[in-house]
């Protein structure tokens, strides 16, 4: 009697297996199915700054520009803007289509409320620093605003370009509801979100950037990389962003799917930290810079996908790394410049956070073994995200492993950490009269080809003084079927283009 | 009944040990809400940027006064704030728990109806094939972790079959029972490959034990068909180690199988308790243990009444 019990529920185990393996789902065709592993962490546009939360509130929302994906400022709430002659006022002109998704106009007081409230310190952005110029805003009609700055500044436009400065309604402002409701005027509405599982948008009737060619979007949390490439596999998933390099590298050999990399703006870079000896001495981060055989990190830890870059990500400025000091790795010279400095070899700690990037601890080991071979012993301390950012915020490091987030300016890029006002400069312990007059001249130039020169200039400097050791970017990857076409990638690594997919059978 | 009582009168002490332990521990590791949110961002807030956000995040207070705060809500059946979901901790547990609870039944039911036969069999059949092969699997099965299990199906599914069961959007028992049934499956067979293995091991070691019993030679020698001795007589007696067994794992199971359930992307008690900790949620990480401790509680005491129910010789409470 017991074996039968035991054996019918065999034959029903093996029943339901067999009858859950056969289900297919039925396909919601107007819907891209997306998935990601890390979701958002909140709404509130000006307080997020993880990347899953800006590539969501993209979506959603909107700034008053945009950049395309060579990274160009092209309109988005605002037709059209211009600085006055003195660099001291910036005057946009509002889009006249451009509404919110409950069909409200995009007045010029939405936007005066919007930055009002990113530079009000109750507001917690930690963009607010990138705005720090603008003295007062002017609403003189409903079409038209007016920001009036305290000192030229150039990147600011660039700066008005994240999403961190989208435009939220007034009213959200006033009732306070910015947080929890997410009314924008980008090309989707946010219908549904349980954090950590799931995300439901429809595209928004009312957005001004023109017709999207299907319903809406379903994002599906699937903490593991693997289970994301399977679902795809699978045909489950239409659309995904990859972190993890092991992952998107697998992409390509699946008939179905197509794998889009692009250089992003972040870099991989190992911080040395100059309050500390030996790497208070020149010739010692000299030596350490000479040592590192940065296309070898980038093959072995990043599986080759990246590239190597100087302190420049972005495409407009970027040097060419062979021309920057010691990118070519020569250990001779290395040891040189250590006996030079008198240092015959030491011991430092290196830390790295677990899984941020996935990279971290591959990258420790191959500069472990790289600059064992000039004497230096790294130790490497491995632990988890947010431990590992208190420490980085403290500057409480030998030498860190990190990858730090990329700007389409250089100035926003690097003022935190190399200018003597800067707010992270207890990151970097770092300045240099220089480098900051360098960044300073660079604020206000407007004029492009100057800029550039500036900033050519800064990055020579920065990577022969050598604070930091600047490896590689690495891919912004996303994977899809086949099916879909039309995604543009951009070196932001923003999913405006799904605005422009069309999804096929 | 009496014995019941009494344990029933220590559960709010050991929740309120648990409470103080959780709620002190994770304010010591470091990092909070805020750079938990802003990762090296943070960096760039102006001191009275962070204390409007740490006032956001009720995490102004010095942890005495939030400890105090919190258990007087707790008191009053409310578990606080989630400032990730903006919503109660006690609905958003709830909303998780039915998923882990059913996980978890489906998980025992195929260990016990794989494990218990198959350490019966391995101990009737003890140094033939058979027994060599259940040992072998159990083995196996003890000694390969849930991930590589786990994602050999996914593999093996999407691969060979070009299906994977349906991630991210979770099916209710009550909307979509196939759906659902669809869903738990294969986790619930990676949970129940590795707790089959210690069931069979155990009730092999356990039946083996009761088998050379006197009364159940007495048992033999009166003419007892092999069968019926098996099933009636020794099975019973060596059940005792498994329910222990199966209590401890099926307690285990509704604290959430955090690997598991990363791995199929389903949102039960584990993910949840582990993305708390992650985005330093303390609200909602403290909730959650409290909840799983009491669920160990529950599951403690209705191991120890099934002793009794297999066991009358067993009495609870005497001293």
């Amino acid at each position: 009697m017991y074996t039968k019990l035991s054996r019918t529920a065999f034959a029903g185990l093996a029943a339901a297996l067999l009858a859950t393996a056969g289900l297919a789902l039925p396909a919601q065709a107007a819907n891209l199915r997306m998935a990601w592993s890390q979701d958002a962490t909140g709404l509130d546009p000006h307080a997020q700054t993880a990347f899953s939360s800006l590539r969501l509130l993209e979506l959603i929302y909107e700034p008053l520009v945009r950049n395309d994906t060579n990274l160009d400022v092209v309109p988005a709430i605002a037709e059209s803007w211009e600085f006055s002659e003195d660099g001291l006022t910036l005057t946009f002109k509002l889009d006249p289509d451009a509404k919110f998704s409950d069909g409200a106009t995009v007045t010029s007081e939405d936007v005066k409320a919007s930055f009002e409230r990113l530079l009000d310190e109750a507001t917690g952005a930690a963009a607010r620093s990138n705005f720090l110029s603008i003295a007062s805003i002017d609403a003189p009609d409903p079409a038209t605003v007016v920001f009036n700055l305290s000192q030229p500044d150039a990147p600011l436009l660039v700066a008005m370009a994240s999403i961190n400065a989208a435009v939220v309604p007034a009213k959200a402002i006033a009732d306070g509801s910015v947080a929890t409701t997410a009314l924008g005027s980008g090309p989707f509405v946010l219908d549904s979100w349980e954090p950590n599982s799931r995300e439901e948008l429809s595209v928004n009737a009312n957005w001004a950037g023109g017709d999207i060619a299907y319903d809406g979007i379903t994002i599906s949390v699937l903490p593991d990389e693997t289970a994301i490439l399977a679902s795809l596999r699978a045909g489950q998933t239409d659309f995904a962003l990859i972190n993890d390099p092991l992952v998107a590298t697998l992409v390509p050999n699946e008939p179905n799917l197509q794998l889009n990399a692009v250089p992003g703006l972040a870099y991989n870079v190992l911080q040395l930290n100059p309050s500390r000896s030996p790497m208070d001495n020149l010739q010692v981060r000299q030596a350490i810079s000479c040592a590192v055989d940065r296309q070898d990190i980038l093959d072995t830890a990043l599986v080759g996908e990246g590239k190597v870059t100087g302190p420049l990500t972005m495409p407009a400025y970027a040097s060419d790394p062979s021309t920057l000091f010691c990118y070519e790795q020569d250990i001779e010279k290395a040891k040189a410049l250590m006996a030079e400095a008198g240092v015959d070899g030491f011991s430092a700690k290196v830390i790295a956070a677990t899984g941020e990037p996935p990279v971290a601890s591959a990258e420790a080991q191959v500069l472990q073994s790289q600059l064992a071979e000039i004497g230096i012993n790294l130790e490497i301390e491995l632990m988890e995200l947010n431990v590992y950012v208190d420490r980085w915020l403290a500057g409480d490091f030998d030498m860190a492993v990190a990858l730090n987030g990329g700007r389409t300016d250089p100035y926003p890029m690097y003022n935190r950490y190399f200018t003597k006002d800067g707010n992270l400069l207890k990151v970097s312990n770092f300045t240099d009269d220089e480098i900051d007059s360098l960044l300073q001249q660079g604020r206000v130039e407007t004029d492009i080809a100057k800029r550039k020169e500036i900033f050519q200039q800064f990055e020579a400097r920065l990577t022969e003084l050598a604070p930091w050791i600047w490896l590689s970017t690495s891919n912004i990857y996303t994977a899809q079927l086949k099916t879909i076409s039309g995604f543009e990638s951009s070196a932001t690594g923003t999913l405006f283009g799904l605005t422009k997919v069309t999804l096929g059978q | 009944m009496n014995y019941l009582a009494r344990r029933l009168v220590t559960f709010p002490l050991i929740l309120l040990g648990v409470s103080l332990l959780v709620f002190f521990s994770i304010r010591m590791i470091p990092g909070d809400a805020i750079t938990a949110m802003l990762g090296t961002e943070a960096g760039l807030l102006t001191p009275v940027q962070r204390q409007a956000l740490a006032e956001y995040f009720g995490i102004d207070q010095p942890a005495v006064v939030q400890y105090g705060r919190w258990l007087w809500g707790v008191l009053q059946g409310d578990l606080g704030l989630s400032v990730t979901y903006g919503r109660p901790v006690l609905a958003i547990i709830l909303e998780r728990f039915p998923l882990t609870l059913e996980l978890a039944l489906l998980s025992m039911v195929i260990a016990l109806s794989v494990g218990v036969p198959a350490g019966v069999l391995a101990a009737t059949r003890g140094e033939r094939p058979a027994d060599v092969v259940v040992r072998i699997l159990a083995m196996l099965g003890q000694s390969t972790p849930g991930f590589v299990v786990g994602l050999v199906i996914i593999y093996v599914l999407s691969v060979y079959f070009g299906f994977i069961p349906a991630m991210g959007s979770f099916a209710s028992l009550w909307s979509d029972p196939l759906a659902n049934l669809g869903q738990l499956i294969f986790p619930a067979v990676t949970l129940g490959f590795a707790f089959a293995a210690s069931v069979t091991r155990i009730s092999r070691a356990s039946m083996l034990d009761v088998l050379s019993d006197d009364y159940i030679r007495t048992a033999r020698a009166k003419g007892v068909p092999a069968r019926s001795v098996v099933w009636h007589h020794a099975l019973p007696n060596a059940l005792i180690p498994v329910v222990t067994l199966s209590g401890v794992e099926f307690g285990y199971l509704l604290g959430g199988a955090v690997i598991v359930e990363q791995i199929f992307a389903l949102p039960g008690l584990g993910r949840l308790t582990l993305d708390a900790i992650g985005q330093r949620d303390y609200a909602l990480v403290q909730g959650c243990v409290l909840f799983i401790a009491l669920n160990f509680l529950i599951v403690n005491l209705l191991v120890d009444l099934a002793y009794a129910a297999l066991d009358p010789r067993i009495r609870l409470g005497a001293r």
